[in-house]
């Protein structure tokens, strides 16, 4: 609580603007801080199922689980570069989105408009199966379609966040002589990484839960794994009891670290 | 009077945006260390004015002339031009991502170049210019409005312009805070600072001012001596304005 109410000095104040974007990540609300709240339940409940049943019942979810962690650092990795390629790609994409040059403006929005369009799944096997022919190795593929799936998001959250700005802000950089450029990169982008931190968040859970995706094209990442204990032992319901409740801890933990980053930055802007 | 170079020069500017005629025919003159303030009931195009100087807004028609650039012409390097004509808004836009000193110090860096030393020298120099040397690390979300207003003066300064132009620079201001900012014009147009100013302040209209002004739904009614105007208005549509404003 003291917490809290410390006043933030120094290095504080951006406008409360917030993007909403829904795409079913559970960001924890503020406020929901009694011992029993769903992220509580949720979060713990599963981390108590993963000791617990391989103390009671070794065989099989010992042997699980001893199976699994392989397969969590491969989606971490699929997860992690697939979002700064993301990054980098939604940046540009939401630039060209404001861009008043029709062409680029033009071009970004089609890239928007495409790509939202179309199945993870789709791209994901357009990429593996249906290029084919340029042999591209599994991981690649698989962070390719989501790096070029989720830039599109990227790049309306990118955008959402550029045009939250102030046009006064534009003006003012405009007006001291600076170029629409230096604008950008010294004034609007600055403020605009702020904005967007709690929808990237977002996007990283999502993209961390569609990372199982991949698995169906040979990257053997935390579902791979365990299908392929499955496949040996039969015990599917064991397996991917071990395998969602992995999933759920991960997405549970990242969800409430957005969740803490957000009311942060809330108190800073207050 | 001498014969003096002029710095602006406005003619036949016309503004349209859409089917509304925000400036109709002005022309204007402002020459070299005038103070030039125009007044106007809102909407009389004072703003559309100033932002179709450094062309954050461009003339439908008509030429503006900033000492001897075409300001008007859309080949002019407007970025330049920017530079020697410094800019006060209204709510002071500063960047609350900076702190008072990084404000004014982003601008003189980016553009011109030069070094992070010394402009951190001069922007020390202009914030105690300004008043508020103690107030350098600090964000303006944490300054009140007339020490963000004197920032951003101080930040228009740091360019080195040879005009400044001041949009309503009190007018979201608290009363106590007018002063201050009031003060910090008063003595930059001391210092022979070309300056066009949109406010209704007749304080700082007498003290200081050249030549006053008076708009009204996008046309120059009338302008003068502060005295003349505000004394003896020559229109009637200026003497019915100046009665709800005095």
């Amino acid at each position: 609580m003291a917490e809290v109410k410390k006043k933030q000095e120094g290095r504080s104040l951006f406008r409360s603007t917030k993007i909403e974007i829904t795409d079913g990540a559970l960001i924890p609300e503020v406020g929901e801080r009694s011992i029993f709240s769903a992220w509580n339940i949720s979060f713990f409940g599963a981390l108590t199922l993963i000791v617990i049943l391989p103390l009671t019942s070794p065989d099989p979810f010992w042997k699980i689980l001893r199976f699994l962690p392989d397969g969590i650092a491969r989606t971490f990795q699929v997860t992690v570069i697939s979002i700064v390629f993301a990054l980098i790609i939604g940046l540009f994409v939401g630039l060209g989105r404001i861009s008043r040059i029709t062409i680029i403006n033009r071009a970004a929005t089609i890239y928007v408009e495409v790509i939202r369009g179309l199945p993870l799944l789709v791209q994901l096997f357009y990429i593996y199966y249906g290029m084919g022919f340029l042999s591209l190795p599994p991981l690649f593929s698989a962070v390719t379609a989501m790096a070029v799936c989720y830039g599109a998001y990227m790049g309306e959250i990118f955008r959402a966040g550029i045009l939250s700005i102030p046009k006064g802000q534009m003006e003012a950089a405009l007006a001291l002589g600076m170029n629409r450029r230096q604008a950008l990169r010294k004034v609007i982008l600055p403020q605009t990484m702020r904005v967007i931190l709690p929808p990237v968040g977002n996007e990283f859970i999502a993209l961390l839960k569609d990372s199982s995706l991949v698995s169906i094209i040979a990257v053997s990442d935390l579902l791979r794994r365990g299908r392929e204990f499955a496949s040996i032992t039969f015990q599917y319901f064991e397996t991917y009891t071990m395998v969602a409740l992995s999933y759920l801890v991960l997405t549970l933990f990242f969800s409430r670290l957005v969740g803490i980053m957000e009311a942060r930055l809330e108190r800073k802007s207050e | 009077m001498s014969e003096r170079v002029s710095r602006i020069k406005i003619t036949n500017a016309c503004k349209n945006f859409g089917r509304v005629r925000a400036l109709r025919n002005v022309s204007l003159e402002v020459k070299k260390g005038e103070v030039v303030l125009v007044i106007g009931p809102s909407g009389s195009g004072k703003s559309t004015l100033l932002r179709c100087i450094n062309r954050l807004e461009n003339l439908t028609s008509g030429e503006i002339w900033v000492d001897d650039e075409l300001v008007t012409d859309h080949r002019a390097d407007i970025r330049r031009i920017r530079e020697e004509v410094g800019m006060v808004f209204q709510n002071f836009n500063l960047f609350p991502h900076l702190t008072a000193k990084e404000n004014i110090m982003l601008s003189p860096m980016t553009v011109k170049k030069i070094s992070r030393a010394e402009a951190e020298k001069n922007a020390r120099a202009l914030l105690e210019r300004v008043g508020l040397a103690d107030k350098e690390n600090t964000y303006p979300d944490h300054l009140s409005g007339g020490q963000q207003q004197r920032v951003a003066i101080a930040r228009a300064l740091a360019m080195n312009p040879k005009v400044m132009l001041f949009d309503e620079p009190t007018s979201a201001l608290d009363p106590e805070m007018i002063k201050e900012v009031l003060d910090v014009m008063l003595s930059l147009a001391r210092e022979g600072m070309t300056m066009l100013v949109v406010s209704h302040e007749m304080g700082f209209a007498k003290a200081a001012a050249d030549k006053v002004v008076f708009m009204d739904e996008g046309e120059i009614i009338e302008q003068g001596e502060p005295q003349q105007i505000f004394e003896h208005p020559r229109e009637e549509r200026t003497r019915k304005f100046l009665e709800h404003i005095l």
